[in-house]
């Protein structure tokens, strides 16, 4: 597991033991568990991952091997703007690489990363089903659709405050 | 709908909604309040209309006037010119592209000529979130039906006669599936619906969800009846949290109704229905790793059999069918067997949901029967391809199938016909490319999809697709050999007969398609060491044309790398020494003097 960077405060600590008590402590909800987890504080580091195996005797092995199966759970805080780039098909035959490329420019980080003041991360996604809009991106619950490189530094600058 | 003189119908689908649709409604509200019209009047939320392309849409009903790109500012002028003085707002109606006509019936429009909706078919007509709206399109007649005058075995009799196949992917046989897990007994038994929709670029089934829940709690609740299982789940991917809220909806509601839950229609059989959430792996499509998700594990598939029809969640016989297979099933009990199997191909009947996306004019959801050419599909339906560019391959299947080119277009697509040409029918992505797609970039992109998503536990499909990426990779920077595509096809090969599950097992198709298909291509990038679509960055050359160029220098001025010389009224050149092929001078040029090759 990744080092200990920081300790969890004890409101923390019951929090993560409430979570898992309201779906019984049962081993079988634990992807559920992990749900409600990341919806409360952002992303599972290792150390929330070793509160939930304590509380469903579960080895922390597992819960890690759980956690970074699923790309939907990440051990990384977002930035306060999370950007996603879509890269389904039907975005990435519209050029969606060349929206990425501009986003890892302009922000000067890579996917998977977050910027030094946390105000923003990049990911990519899959498709989210607005395929006529292609190529899209979202930050935080907004889509912007029909990109072209020259319009990723317009996005940018509309959260920076 | 509800029984007002008006109802305006907004697209409230993930494509119209990342258009502001939210807004349109509430501008629309407002406008309707202003006239002292919101008795009168109701704004309905649909799901999606299926022509994204031409997103938002909003239908005005009962004259069945089909508005597109609407914008939140439009309100206004659809309440004062269209319901208040019943003019149409002609700048909003769809425009033929031929014939430039304005079209105010959807009815009439290429994109809806040809399809026939099943499937889809309360999807833009009712507000999902009401049940009593699919209650008056027949909602739950079905499964009334079912539990009082039929026995489990004559309703998976009729599935059986029907001759619907899995549209997941696979292409089971829906009733023989049913009828092996009605046979084993149990206990507990489960129906589950895999709504885990993870091809990239397939939006059918969350769009169901979306616009019809009703319709997957009937089929799943006649599913339960017809093998005796009381409880049924919801497999649904955690990024739709739009579908996830309304199927909510849908289970509340139809709980209340008595339409889920104890004795339904008064009869002893009880069914109830709960959600599971996936947390993004393609692999989870796969029915005995989505299993072993709904169970908090690591979704990885475990060898078949046992099937899940004989031990599946917790060990019990489950059920499991694609979203858009259910959606088939209450129409199939309403209107009978014989009506659907007349609708398709010898083998494939009725219809098939296709997700039409990229290169494509009329972006979007459609229905059409099986045995429709792809050449209908792209051309007819799809309105041809963009900005007038040729037509180049189109990929069904997702990352599992292939890409066929122009020679297959009069190919009427049904399962088998898909597959004896290399590709697959998938759930039903299909995405159109054009002579600027590079065929090796394709097939490395799915590879690079199948890396990301490979679960890691069988070796030909964990170490086989990174080695096949690579191979990949090395061609598009123009360092491939000729014993390279050697390799390439035989690897292929070889993790097809040997990984463990069907993500492994077709992973290599994209690959193998476009090497049967468009060898030369491949052969140009080993060989010539060039990219004929002009994708591939790291073979790409920038040239000035001579006689073209008129030496104003500006090509120079945004050449980030100083490579562009010349003097003033001077032809220019570029030093492809220092050129690091960002194509900033062609975008500057107006004389259209620079090229790629």
């Amino acid at each position: 597991m990744t080092e200990l960077k920081n300790k969890l405060n004890s409101t923390q600590i019951d929090q993560i033991k409430e979570i898992c008590k309201s779906f019984n402590n049962e081993k079988g909800e634990l992807i559920n568990i992990l749900h409600k987890t990341q919806s409360v504080f952002g992303y599972l580091p290792a150390e929330i991952q070793e509160v939930i195996a304590e509380e469903l005797k579960e080895s922390a092995a597992k819960v890690y091997g759980v956690v970074t199966f699923y790309s939907f759970f990440t051990m990384q805080p977002k930035g306060k703007y999370p950007v996603s780039v879509c890269l389904g098909t039907a975005c990435y035959v519209r050029g969606a690489e060349k929206i990425l490329e501009e986003f890892e420019k302009q922000l000067n980080i890579e996917v998977g990363e977050t910027t030094p003041d946390g105000k923003f991360s990049l990911t990519c996604l899959r498709c989210i089903g607005a395929c006529g809009l292609a190529p899209v991106a979202m930050v935080g619950d907004k889509t912007y659709g029909r990109l072209t490189p020259e319009d990723v530094k317009g996005i940018i600058d509309e959260y920076k405050d | 709908m509800t029984k007002n003189k008006i109802n305006i119908l907004v697209c409230g689908g993930t494509g119209c909604r990342a258009s502001n649709s939210e807004t349109i409604m509430e501008n629309l509200k407002q406008e309707l309040e202003n006239n002292g019209l919101e008795e009168q009047v109701s704004v309905v939320k649909t799901g999606c209309f299926g022509f994204c392309e031409k997103g938002p849409i909003v239908k005005i009903m009962p004259d069945n006037t089909f508005y597109t790109r609407v914008k939140p500012e439009d309100a206004k002028e659809i309440i004062e010119e269209h319901v208040i003085k019943g003019r149409k707002v002609r700048r909003l109606l769809y425009e033929d592209p031929e014939t430039k006509e304005h079209i105010s019936d959807s009815k009439h429009m290429g994109f809806y000529r040809k399809q026939i909706r099943i499937a889809l078919r309360n999807c833009g007509f009712i507000n999902p979130e009401k049940i009593e709206e699919y209650i008056a399109r027949d909602g739950y007649d079905a499964l009334g039906k079912c539990v009082t005058e039929k026995t489990p075995k004559e309703v998976i009799d009729e599935i059986k006669l029907s001759g619907l196949r899995g549209r997941g992917g696979g292409g089971f046989p829906t009733g023989l599936k049913w009828d092996f897990a009605s046979r084993n007994k149990a206990d507990q038994k489960y129906v589950v619906c895999n709504a885990d929709e993870g091809d990239p670029g397939a939006f059918m089934d969350r769009s169901i969800l979306e616009g019809d829940p009703h319709t997957i709690l009937e089929a799943m609740a006649i599913c339960g009846y017809c093998i005796g299982a009381s409880i049924g789940l919801v497999y649904i991917r955690a990024e739709y949290p739009l579908a996830i809220e309304r199927l909510k909806i849908a289970i509340d509601q139809a709980r209340e109704f008595g339409l889920l839950g104890d004795n339904i229609f008064g009869t002893d059989f009880s069914f109830d229905v709960e959600m599971r959430y996936g947390a993004g792996a393609f692999v989870c499509g796969e029915e005995t790793a989505l299993i072993h998700s709904m169970e908090g594990e690591r979704g990885e598939p475990t060898v078949k059999p046992p099937f899940p029809a004989e031990s599946g969640y917790k060990g019990k016989p489950s059920n499991v069918n694609n979203v858009e297979t259910f959606a088939n099933i209450p129409v199939i009990i309403n209107k009978g067997a014989n009506w659907f199997n007349k609708i398709g191909t010898e083998k494939s009947k009725g219809t098939k949901v296709f997700a039409l996306a990229g290169k494509i004019n009329n972006v979007g959801l459609i229905e059409v029967p099986m045995g429709t050419t792809l050449r209908e599909v792209i051309f007819e339906i799809g309105g041809g391809i963009k900005d007038g560019k040729k037509f180049k391959a189109v990929q069904t299947g997702g990352p599992s199938g292939g890409c066929l080119t122009s020679s297959f277009l009069d190919t009427p697509i049904d399962y088998d016909n898909l597959i004896a040409a290399g590709s697959m029918m998938g759930s039903g992505g299909m995405i159109v490319m054009d002579e600027d797609n590079c065929m090796v970039s394709i097939a490395k992109f799915y590879l690079e999809f199948t890396c990301e998503e490979s679960c890691g536990k069988c070796v030909p499909c964990r170490v086989g697709n990174k080695r096949l990426w690579e191979i990949l990779n090395k061609i598009t920077k123009g360092d491939g050999t000729m014993e390279d595509l050697d390799l390439l096809k035989n690897l292929s090969n070889v993790i097809k007969d040997t990984a463990l599950c069907g993500l492994g097992q077709t992973s290599p198709n994209p690959v193998l398609s476009t090497l049967d298909n468009f060898w030369d291509e491949y052969v140009a990038h080993v060989v010539d060491k060039r990219c004929p679509a002009g994708e591939c960055r790291a073979l790409l050359h920038y040239v000035i044309d001579p006689e073209k160029c008129v030496g104003c220098t500006a090509c120079a001025r945004a050449c980030p790398a100083g490579a562009i010389s010349g003097t003033v009224k001077h032809a220019h050149s570029i030093d492809l020494t220092k050129c690091i092929k960002c194509g900033a001078c062609m975008t500057k040029c107006k004389f259209g003097a620079i090229s790629k090759k």
